[in-house]
């Protein structure tokens, strides 16, 4: 029936970049052979419609098989004469088409609107703009192409069961108006309210008290980075801000009307508006439930995106949550991807009809999988492969006690609170490398933790909803089916058997999703490691630049300038000259997070009147005897690594010239402090031009790159810590040495290669930094 | 009473426990009845008033030369090289003997009206020696006139411009010598013969080369022939060098040699009881040694070697010889083994040895598990004639805490040889092949040889090459007591007790083993019949 009614139609499909609609997109290229399609696509900030559909909807592997089967060229041809995709935007009005787009739709037989913002916590504007306007907006254009067009059409609407809202017992395929317990919202000032809310909240966000507090944020997790990166980390916050404020409202005016979250809010919202603005267009809606991994089509357990349940069944496996909320008896409603989609297009197949019909694409009500069931395959099934820790170990599962969900929100918040009061310590602490692993341990664990609070707040709704939605019109729609149309389009959630579903297709596919270790492979082929350090090292025209102290060296300005000058005093003076700088130390530390160029120019205030000449003799034993014993050697054989590369190896570093000249050897040029020089062969006290630091780095490192002649992108820059982040930033790749806890943090994050290089064993331990005297 | 001679002890059921040097510390351990350990010579006595036989030397000199004093004219350039720091080990207690023969040197040189004089380390590859080194070698008169006078330098390998190339062999090597000495009217070389490898034509053919000039004996091939290098007749190093040394004579380079031989009174009277014999330890031996060993295990591994390499040795002078190189050496040979030899019947299965804190390398510095090598499997393997102590295919046993430690100044190199090379292979051939060459030409490596204090670039590949014959030779190397990772990296096994190395060693060379313990200290040479 589908295949027939289908025939010579034309498809046009919102949401063709989620998960469902990838899924509808291979299932009408795979199994409707003479039906076509065109996606409606919203162009990147570089890339076309048209590259986006290649790009993210014909890439995933969701077209593995139709590749298989077709052949490279065989599936090149068919997206060539069968798929399309038209630039527009559902949040925009007219979809933001242009005319070829408006034709194009008005010459199709069915719009499937898939589009939708579907996490929990999106932020109540966005849920408005497209779950709640999205689809009138579709519904409107489409009257108005198909009118312009002269040509025939209906639409199908993909909404969510939970727009029945947090109730008890049987939720039925009706319009929300038909349903008793559905509050009497006008929508439009639902919208109206909405688009308020996020002036005010942007508005809010604009005070300078607000922004005050932005940029210390920002200052705390940068450092001394200079202005530039602090400026656009503070516009980030205050963004971020005004996100989360506006999820929270989101959240607040769901939860007050009866429904888990702003998405179930603005779904059962966006359907009354789609029944008020449809006009005569004939429009079907279907209401999945929880959607999950496919059950057979286009392969058992295939999957976009980190769904719903995966972060929660992850964070388990990994005996990071010890509890979720539900009761065992309690019914999980689930349904496999491809269902959705073949009630889909059973849904686009049938004749059109006046009054809007609705389907719930559902299991609990005639196939239920228990919570406790659930929770026994998942603990079984991490019992028989569990996860492995970084070292290789299994990692020992918690036994879940299904307690309520404020009590594991508690937990959990406890934790979350705690975790990030330790990180925030360390990130204080002038710690460094080893010490800090477990500070970047410590990061992690605080996102995961923040990751499983914010489901577990969100999906414990969904988990202690204990509507069942009923599903005969679904059953209804399926009776319609001729025998051909089930072996590829069969909906029926009888047919799920869920021990072998959920262990056998679901989890393998979740591991292999989330990319958790579960069974010790032997290694073969190099790591992740070995291979960002072949890239680095691959021959090239590279320009690479190294920061020097705690990058290469373990010292710093202040212990170069202690041997220095105690390399003419007598023992006692010597180590009180060198116990007068330590006592500084806090004071200078502080001035040097304040601003790093401010404190180098105090700092070497302290040269004046010392003779250059001697400095320069001086400087070979400082090398030699402090500053080779405090190098880090792998980092020297980085540098050495990186030349016999045929890279270009610059130093650049706000030590002073004449100290760091002994390393020439390893650089194609040092940019370095320069201090004045008076007649008499006197330093001055004065630095010659702007220390090398901060954003000045990136700037040098961009005009060294210009030097040599090489691209800004085939640059690569090492350093130890945040005031280094404008030039980590500029370089096309960045490592991170031996970073300082804040960096180390915005290393993961950006996915840097980091480094932990010790100085060599065995040397006593030089506390004192204190020259010899001649 | 007369030193008495080294000798064979076999150890039975009241044999006391055997002392093992172990790196910075000792250990005492039992061995299997039926073992034997081989002690060295007792210390002989020293001559009395060494500034006179120094001038009698120098007088009478040996061999086809005149004395000293004929040789030297006014208007004459003359190179006064010396051994640099890495002999005697440990340093000698102040004077040195250089001090002593340079001091007579100079003194002849301004009767003569010498005034173009040039003090030359005669460093090879090793790194530059400190002031406060050279100071104690040349004692702090000679060494702050010379100082002032700028005459004071040390051998620079990798300075092109004071580099001269002699010309090759019979066989091909090529001679490049410091072009400062070779072109002066003559080099007076000083000496001191530690060992029977030092001295005779190695002096200046090694002690004055660039990589050049040594790569033609410092490589695997040389090292696996010379069997061993102590015993210069059965040494291709040697016969290199003595090659070496009759073209540099034939090109008319004149060398006066002035030898010295050390007797083996190695340690200070704190720690006498390292020199005698264990079951002949006093009252006052057992005290010293509880006193020292019970301290060394509270007190840090930097520490520990700072006490160590503080120590100056009381060595006693046996023997000075001037005069024409290779007539001078035989006297020298003479001596060393005079004091070191000790007669041994037959090889054995397993050899035993303990590995002190020092060797010619780590002077004032980290004794590295490349050294570690050098030391066991160079020096003490080597120190035999005849046949090696131990049988083709057995074992030899070291014991040192082998850790992976590094002196970053002194050994930059080593620590890339350890980090790159090791991890790739340990076949000395393979080794030379691949990395060899990249680690001589290095220019960061050159920049810390010439300028700083380290060891040249290709340094570490000739301590690996030094083991080359004993690992061509031997079935099995384990490491007591060393750090175990480490001394995988070496390629070794290795062992926390004496009885698990031994069963590791019966499970290579068979059950029922015979072993052999090479006591030090002091130095010993094995003849092996």
């Amino acid at each position: 029936m589908i295949g027939q009614s289908l025939a010579g139609k034309r498809i046009f499909l919102t949401g063709g970049t989620g998960f469902v609609g990838t899924a509808f997109a291979e299932r009408v290229l795979h199994n409707l052979p003479d039906t076509e399609l065109v996606l409606l696509v919203r162009p990147g900030r570089r890339a076309t419609a048209e590259d986006r559909m290649r790009r993210e909807i014909l890439n995933n592997n969701c077209f593995d098989t139709l590749k298989e089967e077709l052949g490279k060229e065989g599936f090149q041809k068919q997206i060539a004469s069968r798929i399309s995709a038209v630039a527009g935007d559902v949040s925009k009005d007219g979809l933001g088409l242009d005319d070829e787009g408006f034709r194009i739709l008005g010459n199709c037989d069915v719009a499937v609107h898939s589009a939708a913002t579907v996490s929990f916590d999106a932020p109540l504007d966005s849920a408005i703009e497209v779950n709640l306007l999205g689809p009138s907006r579709v519904a409107e254009t489409y009257r108005k192409a198909l009118k312009a067009a002269d040509h025939q059409g209906k639409m199908v609407s993909v909404s969510t069961a939970y727009v029945a809202g947090s109730r008890k017992g049987k939720a039925f395929e009706v319009s929300l108006k038909d349903s008793p317990l559905y509050p009497d919202l006008p929508w439009r000032q639902e919208v109206d309210a909405a688009r308020r809310m996020k002036l005010d909240i942007d508005s809010q966000s604009r005070s300078p008290e607000k922004l005050k507090q932005f940029r210390e944020e920002a200052q705390s997790s940068y450092g001394a980075a200079g202005v530039a990166l602090l400026a656009q980390e503070t516009e980030k916050k205050r963004v971020d801000w005004v996100r989360k404020q506006m999820v929270k409202l989101g959240q607040a005016r769901a939860q007050s009307l009866g429904w888990a979250d702003a998405y179930a809010y603005s779904k059962a919202l966006g359907e009354i508006a789609l029944e008020e603005n449809k006009g005569d267009l004939a429009v079907s809606v279907v209401r999945p439930s929880i959607i999950e991994s496919a059950l057979q089509l286009p392969y058992p357990g295939w999957i976009r995106g980190f769904r719903m349940a995966e972060p929660i069944i992850v964070s388990f496996a990994r005996g990071l949550l010890g509890e979720f909320p539900g009761v065992p008896e309690g019914t999980v409603d689930v349904v496999p991807v491809d269902l959705v989609v073949s009630a889909m297009l059973a849904a686009c197949a049938i004749e059109p009809s006046d009054t809007m019909k609705f389907y719930h694409v559902a299991s609990g009500s005639v196939n239920p999988l228990k919570y406790g069931q659930l929770v026994d395959l998942v603990t079984s099934f991490f019992g028989e492969n569990p996860v492995l820790d970084s070292k290789g170990q299994p990692i020992a599962l918690p036994s879940w006690k299904f307690p309520g969900r404020g009590r594991v929100q508690g937990q959990l918040k406890r934790a979350t609170k705690l975790l990030s009061i330790a990180e925030s310590v360390s990130t204080r602490l002038p710690i460094r490398s080893k010490q800090l692993e477990a500070a970047g341990g410590l990061t992690e664990k605080r996102e995961i933790a923040e990751r499983a609070l914010g489901y577990v707040e969100l999906y414990g709704a969904y988990v202690e909803t204990e509507a069942i939605y009923q599903v005969d019109n679904l059953m209804q729609l399926r009776g319609l089916l001729d025998e051909g149309d089930l072996e590829h389009f069969d909906f029926d959630p009888k047919q799920i058997e869920w021990e072998s579903f959920v262990y056998n297709v679901h989890l393998p596919s979740v591991v292999e999703h989330s990319r958790i270790k579960t069974t010790y492979t032997k290694k073969t082929g190099p790591t992740k490691r070995e291979r960002t350090l072949a890239s680095l090292l691959a021959p090239s025209q590279s320009l690479v630049a190294f920061d020097l102290e705690n990058t290469l060296i373990a010292a710093n300005v202040v212990d170069s300038f202690s041997y220095l000058a105690t390399s003419h005093l007598d023992r006692g003076d010597a180590t009180a000259l060198a116990l007068g700088l330590l006592a500084e130390a806090p004071k200078l530390l502080a001035l040097d997070r304040r601003d790093r160029t401010d404190f180098l120019r105090y700092f070497y205030r302290r040269y004046k009147g010392a003779d250059r000449a001697q400095l320069e003799q001086y400087s070979w034993d400082l090398f030699d005897e402090y500053l080779l014993k405090k190098a880090f050697p792998k980092g020297i054989q980085r540098v050495r690594e990186h030349r016999r590369a045929g890279h270009k190896t610059v130093l650049i570093t706000g030590a002073l010239d004449f100290i760091v000249a002994p390393f020439s050897p390893l650089f194609d040029k040092i940019v370095s402090c320069e201090m004045v020089v008076d007649e008499d062969g006197r330093l001055t006290g004065e630095v010659l031009k702007a220390p090398p630091i901060g954003e000045n780095r990136a700037a040098i490192l961009l005009e060294c790159a210009e030097e040599f002649g090489i691209d800004p992108s085939d640059t690569i820059a090492y350093a130890d810590s945040t005031s280094d982040l404008p030039m980590l930033e500029a370089a096309g790749q960045a490592v991170c040495v031996n970073g300082e806890a804040r960096l180390l943090q915005i290393a993961k994050r950006r996915g840097w290669h980091s480094e932990n290089w010790e100085k060599a064993r065995g040397g006593y331990p030089l506390h004192l930094p204190i020259g010899v005297k001649r | 009473m007369s030193p008495r001679p080294g000798f064979v002890l076999e150890v039975d059921r009241s044999t006391p426990p055997t002392l093992f040097w172990h790196g910075e510390g000792f250990r005492l351990e039992k061995l299997p009845v039926g073992s034997r350990v081989i002690y060295p010579p007792e210390p002989l006595a020293g001559i009395k008033d060494p500034r006179s036989a120094i001038r009698e030397a120098l007088d009478n000199p040996t061999g086809d030369s005149e004395p000293l004093s004929a040789l030297l004219k006014p208007n004459m350039r003359v190179a006064v090289c010396f051994d640099d720091v890495s002999l005697p080990l440990p340093q000698m207690q102040a004077p040195d003997v250089r001090q002593l023969i340079i001091e007579e040197v100079l003194e002849r040189l301004a009767q003569a009206g010498v005034e173009d004089i040039r003090l030359i380390a005669a460093l090879a590859l090793h790194r530059r020696m400190t002031d406060s080194e050279l100071e104690h070698a040349l004692g702090k008169r000679v060494y702050e006139a010379a100082k002032s006078a700028e005459i004071l330098t040390q051998h620079d390998a990798e300075d092109k411009e004071n580099l001269l190339f002699i010309g090759k062999t019979d066989r091909g090597e090529e001679v490049e010598l410091n072009k400062y000495a070779a072109t002066s009217d003559l080099i007076i070389y000083v000496n001191i013969n530690l060992v029977s490898m030092d001295g005779g034509h190695k002096s200046v053919a090694t002690g004055l080369a660039s990589y050049r000039s040594l790569r033609h004996h410092h490589n695997v091939k040389t090292m696996v022939h010379s069997k061993s290098f102590m015993d210069r007749d059965n040494s291709e190093l040697h016969s290199s060098n003595w090659r070496m040394g009759k073209l540099i004579k034939d090109s008319g380079i004149k060398i006066y040699q002035i030898e010295t031989t050390l007797n083996t009174n190695t340690f200070p009277s704190q720690f006498a009881f390292l020199q005698k014999r264990e079951w002949e330890w006093g009252l006052k031996d057992r005290a010293s040694f509880l006193a020292v060993s019970e301290s060394l295990k509270f007190t840090p591994p930097w520490a520990a070697r700072k006490i160590f390499q503080n120590v100056k040795s009381p060595y006693g002078l046996t023997g000075v010889h001037a005069g024409e190189v290779e007539a001078v050496h035989r006297k020298t040979l003479e001596n060393v083994y005079k004091q070191q030899q000790v007669d041994v019947t037959g090889q054995t299965d397993i050899l035993t040895i303990g590995l002190p804190f020092i060797g010619p390398y780590n002077v004032n510095s980290i004794m590295n598990p490349i050294l570690v090598h050098c030391l066991g499997l160079g020096y003490f393997f080597n120190m035999y004639k005849g046949a090696p102590l131990v049988r083709k295919g057995g074992v030899v046993i070291l014991s040192h805490p082998n850790r992976p430690e590094f002196d970053p100044t002194f050994h930059p190199s080593y620590i890339d040889f350890f980090d790159q090379v090791l991890p790739e292979s340990t076949d000395p051939l393979v080794i030379e092949k691949k990395f060899e060459e990249r680690f001589a030409t290095d220019p960061w490596y050159i920049h810390l040889y010439r300028h700083g204090h380290a060891y040249h670039g290709v340094h570490p590949f000739y301590m690996w090459y030094w083991g080359a014959h004993a690992l061509d030779h031997l079935g099995g190397v384990i490491i007591l007591g060393g750090d175990p990772k480490t001394t995988r990296r070496l390629g070794y096994q290795s062992a926390s007790t004496m009885a698990d190395a031994l069963e590791i060693a019966s499970s290579i060379v068979g059950r029922d083993p015979s072993v052999t313990h090479l006591h030090s200290p002091p130095l010993l040479m094995a003849n092996v019949h």
